[in-house]
């Protein structure tokens, strides 16, 4: 099977704190991938390791096929990111953030057109599009960021808890905006602390202390460690760990 | 350059939708222009004089009808005896003390001299300082006028030197066509160099340079797209600031405009790659206002501006010519006042282009889009 994201080994060293530990991970290409894990885990540095906002310590890994220590700019020219804080421009309004984030991926004027009219009508933001989005409440706001991030189709889209103060119904359709996504071939890498959401990926790993402790489909995991919910699963992990708090 | 296309029009969006910087960048620096000038009058009038004239006579008389009449002084009493004059001067009634004795008329026509007494309050140094200058040319005046009626007839006698001063380029020595162009480059310095400084460290603030980073905009694509509208503004600032100069102050530069641009154009550069430096390397807005404004203030003083680079000791004479500011201002008075044509502002430019070079230089590298 074709792999998104080959992890082997990477390390991130702050002095004598290593915020990630020698992790090792495969994405397959198309799958949604549950990056679990409790605050401070590391969840966060790994990702902008692998966004190419950040160099790895030591180890390896490619992203799109490419490699984290030299191919930045081919990884950023295959990548979508949502970060944890919101992070369009609010002073602009929602067609101006589409035109400006196609733009600078290099979308054309007419491909530019067509794609912000398709996104602003299957978010249903016909009436907002010329407001600025500083007017916009949370959910949509996180739906719009999310739309933009994949604007030019990249291979892999990294969410950083996306749906992190966003109201439940809100929340399922952001989930129905990655299913979405997946079905058009865009691999999903996602971190988050809802565990119903969880359930909703393909695969997860959960981090400890820097270290993937686990990596199986939501199923496997319940089995391997005999309990009903995926909750439970994150307890026994989240238990042992020494680190707490961002 | 479509990405830059982009870029800008983001820029431009920002900064015209942004209701607290409008008026910082185009209304704050032409209040600034039209009242700075005003206080910043090294001119030194309205001495206030205290006299105490033991003598009354009709010499003394003519002494202070001349002093009153100088223009510089302002008689702040006639006091009865030195001590009463003194406590003019402890209330800052008064800033000079002219104690003339008793017998002055007298001992100036028997002696041919008479000593008078002056005292200057130091605590306002320059002025006591002009003003003390001031009232001794007036007396040398006075005791040539005098010496004259005394010997009219034998003017063959009178044996001495006249030094004729003529201003050039500032005839009538007037502060404002002096000052004028220094604060308006010292307004298009503070306007560039802090909405430089805070520009970037603001996307950092709010997070929105991440999402930049993650993109595969270049470095010098993103450097650029901040640089440009900012020297826009600072061309737009420096017109508003002549046309102000103009018809205000009845300044017109007296050399080319085209070689007056040409220069602010360069220099608006190698202060914009400052201002961006200083935002690569803060945290946050705070942190990049409080070092743009340490630099900036560095900058002022020691440009010249408002004391002579001459006056200083050696090393600050090095220090001085290592900011930019400093050229800039010494080109506006070469340019606007002595008309200094390209061929004499030839070295100042090449140093600005210098600056240019390096400070953007700079900035482009620390800005890295990975850490």
């Amino acid at each position: 099977m074709e792999k998104a994201i080959i992890c082997k080994d990477l390390t991130k060293q702050f002095g004598d704190f290593a915020a990630v530990n020698k992790i090792s991970f495969d994405v397959n290409a198309g799958e949604i991938f549950g990056f679990l894990g409790a605050n401070g885990a590391g969840k966060t540095t790994a990702m902008r390791m692998l966004c190419g906002l950040s160099y790895p310590t030591s180890g390896e890994a490619t992203v799109a096929g490419f490699n984290v220590y030299k191919q930045q700019d081919h990884i950023k020219r295959n990548i979508g990111y949502m970060s944890q804080k919101f992070s369009l421009y609010e002073s602009l309004t929602v067609q101006e953030n589409i035109r400006f984030f196609g733009g600078i991926y290099g979308l054309s004027d007419k491909a530019l057109k067509d794609k912000s009219n398709s996104l602003i009508e299957r978010l249903g933001l016909q009436a907002e599009a010329k407001k600025r989005v500083s007017e916009l409440p949370l959910g949509w706001k996180q739906k719009l960021a999310f739309s933009v991030a994949i604007i030019h189709q990249p291979k892999i889209v990294f969410l950083d808890e996306p749906t992190g103060g966003v109201d439940p119904i809100t929340r399922r359709q952001f989930w129905d905006l990655i299913y979405e996504a997946a079905d058009d071939g865009i691999t999903i890498f996602v971190t988050t602390h809802y565990m119903d959401e969880a359930e909703y990926c393909n695969r997860i790993s959960i981090m400890v202390d820097g270290r993937v402790e686990a990596l199986d489909t939501p199923t496997n995991l319940k089995h391997q460690y005999k309990v009903e919910t995926m909750d439970e699963v994150f307890y026994q992990l989240a238990r042992a760990a020494k680190r707490s708090g961002e | 350059m479509r990405t830059l296309r982009f870029l800008l029009v983001k820029e431009f969006k920002q900064i015209f939708r942004d209701k607290g910087i409008l008026p910082i960048i185009f209304i704050m620096p032409m209040i600034q222009l039209l009242i700075m000038p005003l206080a910043a009058n090294f001119d030194v009038k309205n001495i206030n004089i205290a006299i105490v004239d033991h003598d009354h006579s009709s010499y003394t008389q003519k002494l202070v009808t001349k002093i009153a009449s100088s223009g510089y002084f302002h008689i702040a009493g006639n006091n009865r005896s030195y001590d009463e004059a003194m406590r003019l001067i402890e209330r800052e009634k008064a800033d000079i003390i002219l104690e003339i004795p008793v017998n002055f008329e007298r001992n100036l026509i028997r002696e041919g001299s008479q000593k008078v007494y002056l005292a200057a309050d130091a605590i306002n140094g320059t002025k006591s300082g002009l003003g003390a200058s001031y009232l001794t040319s007036i007396l040398a005046d006075f005791n040539n006028q005098v010496r004259m009626e005394w010997l009219q007839g034998q003017p063959a006698n009178i044996q001495s030197i006249n030094v004729e001063v003529s201003n050039w380029f500032n005839t009538y020595m007037d502060y404002h066509k002096f000052m004028v162009p220094a604060i308006l480059a010292l307004l298009v310095t503070l306007v560039g160099g802090f909405i430089s400084a805070l520009n970037i460290v603001r996307e950092k603030e709010i997070g929105t340079i991440e999402q930049i980073n993650v993109t595969p905009i270049k470095k010098w694509e993103f450097i650029l797209g901040k640089m440009i509208p900012f020297w826009l503004i600072g061309v737009f600032d420096f017109t508003l600031g002549l046309i102000i100069a103009r018809f205000v102050y009845g300044i017109v530069p007296a050399g080319s405009l085209a070689v007056l641009y040409l220069f602010v154009s360069v220099y608006l550069v190698a202060l914009l790659g400052f201002g961006l430096l200083i935002s690569t390397y803060s945290d946050n807005q705070l942190q990049a206002m409080f070092v743009a404004f340490f630099f900036i203030m560095i900058f002022t003083l020691m440009s010249g501006l408002f004391t002579p680079v001459e006056n200083m000791p050696q090393w600050a004479k090095v220090i001085s010519n290592l900011t930019p500011v400093t050229h800039f201002v010494q080109v506006m008075r070469m340019i606007v006042l002595k008309g200094s044509g390209f061929a004499d502002i030839k070295w100042q430019l090449l140093i600005e282009i210098g600056f240019a070079v390096v400070l953007n230089g700079w900035a482009v590298w620390n800005y890295k889009k990975t850490n």
